[in-house]
């Protein structure tokens, strides 16, 4: 690692002397072990879901699979409707997060553009939901879902989510850093709101969009304690939802199995993470930024 | 309608004795509320939550910030592990906890394997006290280590390079220029930090559910996890709306003290 550092291009500007004599090993090092400490579990997971139960189970521990097995996988299929989940899961997510974008622009669009009375205190009355836990909203929640008789339906475990604060807010910030004179203009022109909003506003807004989409998609995706609740029907459960089941049928005492499950609801979020990182760390980050 | 809705209903479920699907509900005024300060498991739950907090927020903080201020050296390779630290942060949290209790299983986990290499014995991660809230403590910080790092990093380089280099001219070492300025100048990113990882950390819930279920003997329950085990479990709907509410006051008087103390320490550029 030395090496590398030292025959490393000049940097442009010089840096102060102290920083330049010393090559930056303990740097690297750190670098390392974050890398590791972090990432090790996570190739650990997967390493372990393709193993056989023996090598699971080995004394002592066997670190690298002989041979990557599936079998982990059938089995995890053969205890819960995994195609199902996986159904589940994505329509709810799609949906979800489709709506809540949606939403978010409608809202935040009538917050910034719209003259309607007490525009003020209707913006603070959506950023107060950021500050509400989920702790004081389940109950009276889940006693409502259930008198619409809406238990184990995709509507009972999608609308009470809807709300979405955080992409109103979002949209709201970027809303108010737009040129007015446009929209002023397309207003002479005799465009509605809904001209205004799809072709003006939602052009220009595409990076917050894209940002909040996948904020949004890795909430919903990832949503565990509202499902579980209102989920009672196996056809109906989620992939973090169905990963409970598993972890109820097969206990303690089949880990394979269940760290398949595992892989199955993390990865395809892995893989969403890696592709499109910067828009996602853009997103999750922006909250920071603005505030 | 889905939140300010059962804000206010939840404070009248709170004085009610009503049990979950029945449909007999019979006002009782305060009695939850002195139920649950008087109970002997309130004292536990309430050090619980607060051990967790203080572990998670701060644990967080710091290595977070250190992580970013290695990140932020600019060597190679970093992109790499900023992506990697960051990872995990957007995994589901039951499927995070499902392989850490593989992780730390006594037996068969790589922990205690680990540990074994070293020459010691790991505890029974799961049964021993305080081994299994400090496995969800550990799991969290794993979890939002990455996302702490990204924050204070994007505060970092906002720290103008000239005041540092400034301040090496002057003869201040790396410890002195943090504590005088690099820390200073990133009070409101701390403060931001600080509001949202309470907030989430409060209201913990699926590593918990997939790890330890709050036990063993209540152990790793937390207000939040109480407030599940009381309404979704025994189904005291009444009861768990009162622990609901007493959470929620906790919450909005931490987040005023915090506005109000730190807000002043605070520097705005």
């Amino acid at each position: 690692m030395t090496t590398t550092t030292l025959t490393a291009p000049p940097r442009p500007h010089p840096r102060p002397a102290r920083e330049r004599r010393r090559p930056p090993v303990l740097g690297y090092v750190g670098l390392a072990a974050v890398a590791l400490l972090v990432g090790a579990p996570l190739v650990w997971l997967l390493l372990a879901s393709l193993k056989t139960p023996a090598e699971t189970y080995a004394v002592p521990l066997q670190w690298l699979p002989s041979t990557l097995t599936p079998d982990n996988y059938v089995a995890a299929g053969d205890t819960v409707p995994l195609g199902r989940m996986f159904l589940n899961s994505t329509l709810l997510t799609v949906l979800g997060a489709g709506l809540k974008v949606a939403l978010g622009l409608a809202c935040a669009y009538a917050l910034v553009f719209l003259d309607i009375p007490l525009r003020r205190f209707f913006f603070y009355l959506v950023v107060g939901t950021l500050m509400i836990p989920s702790q004081i909203t389940i109950i009276p929640n889940f006693t409502l879902v259930a008198e619409l008789g809406w238990l184990d339906t995709y509507q009972g475990i999608l609308v009470p989510g809807l709300a979405s604060a955080f992409g109103t807010f979002l949209f709201r910030q970027h809303f108010l850093t737009l040129p007015t004179a446009i929209l002023e203009a397309a207003h002479l022109d005799g465009a509605g709101h809904w001209r205004r909003l799809w072709l003006f506003v939602v052009p220009l807004s595409w990076p917050t969009i894209a940002a909040v989409t996948l904020v949004s998609v890795v909430a919903e995706w990832n949503d565990y304690l509202w499902p579980l609740l209102v989920v009672e029907r196996a056809e109906m459960l989620t992939l973090p939802v169905g990963l409970t089941w598993l972890q109820n049928i097969e206990g303690l005492s089949n880990w394979g199995v269940l760290l398949a499950g595992a892989v199955l609801v993390t990865l395809p979020v892995l893989i969403v993470f890696l592709v499109l990182q910067r828009r996602l760390v853009q997103g999750l980050v922006a909250g920071a930024v603005t505030g | 309608m889905f939140t300010y809705r059962p804000l206010v209903q939840s404070l009248y479920l709170s004085t009610l004795q009503w049990n979950l699907g029945s449909p007999v509900a019979r006002p009782i005024g305060l009695g939850n509320y002195v139920e649950w300060f008087t109970a002997p498991s309130t004292p536990r739950v309430l050090t619980t939550t607060l051990v967790f907090g203080v572990a998670t927020v701060g644990g967080a903080m710091v290595l977070g910030l250190a992580t970013a201020l290695l990140l932020n050296r600019g060597l190679r390779g970093t992109a790499l592990v900023r992506t990697v630290a960051f990872a995990p942060y957007v995994l589901s949290g039951f499927a995070v906890g499902v392989l850490w209790l593989f992780i730390f299983d006594p037996r068969y986990g790589a922990m205690n394997a680990l540990l074994r290499g070293i020459g010691l014995d790991g505890p029974h991660w799961y049964n021993d006290r305080p081994w299994p809230l400090v496995m969800i403590i550990v799991v969290y910080l794993w979890k939002n280590l990455g996302y702490v790092a990204l924050i204070y990093l994007a505060g970092l380089q906002a720290v103008p390079r000239d005041l540092t280099d400034a301040a090496a001219l002057d003869g201040a070492g790396p410890v002195r220029t943090l504590r005088s300025i690099v820390l200073p100048l990133l009070t409101p990113t701390s403060f931001f930090l600080l509001l949202t990882l309470l907030m989430s950390s409060l209201q913990a819930f699926d590593v918990i559910q997939a790890m330890t279920q709050g036990g063993p003997l209540s152990s790793t329950t937390t207000l939040m996890y109480q407030v599940y085990v009381e309404g979704f479990v025994t189904q005291r709907a009444g009861y768990a709306s009162a622990v609901a509410t007493v959470l929620f006051v906790l919450l909005v008087a931490m987040t005023a003290l915090q506005m109000r103390f730190l807000e002043r320490k605070v520097h705005y550029s």
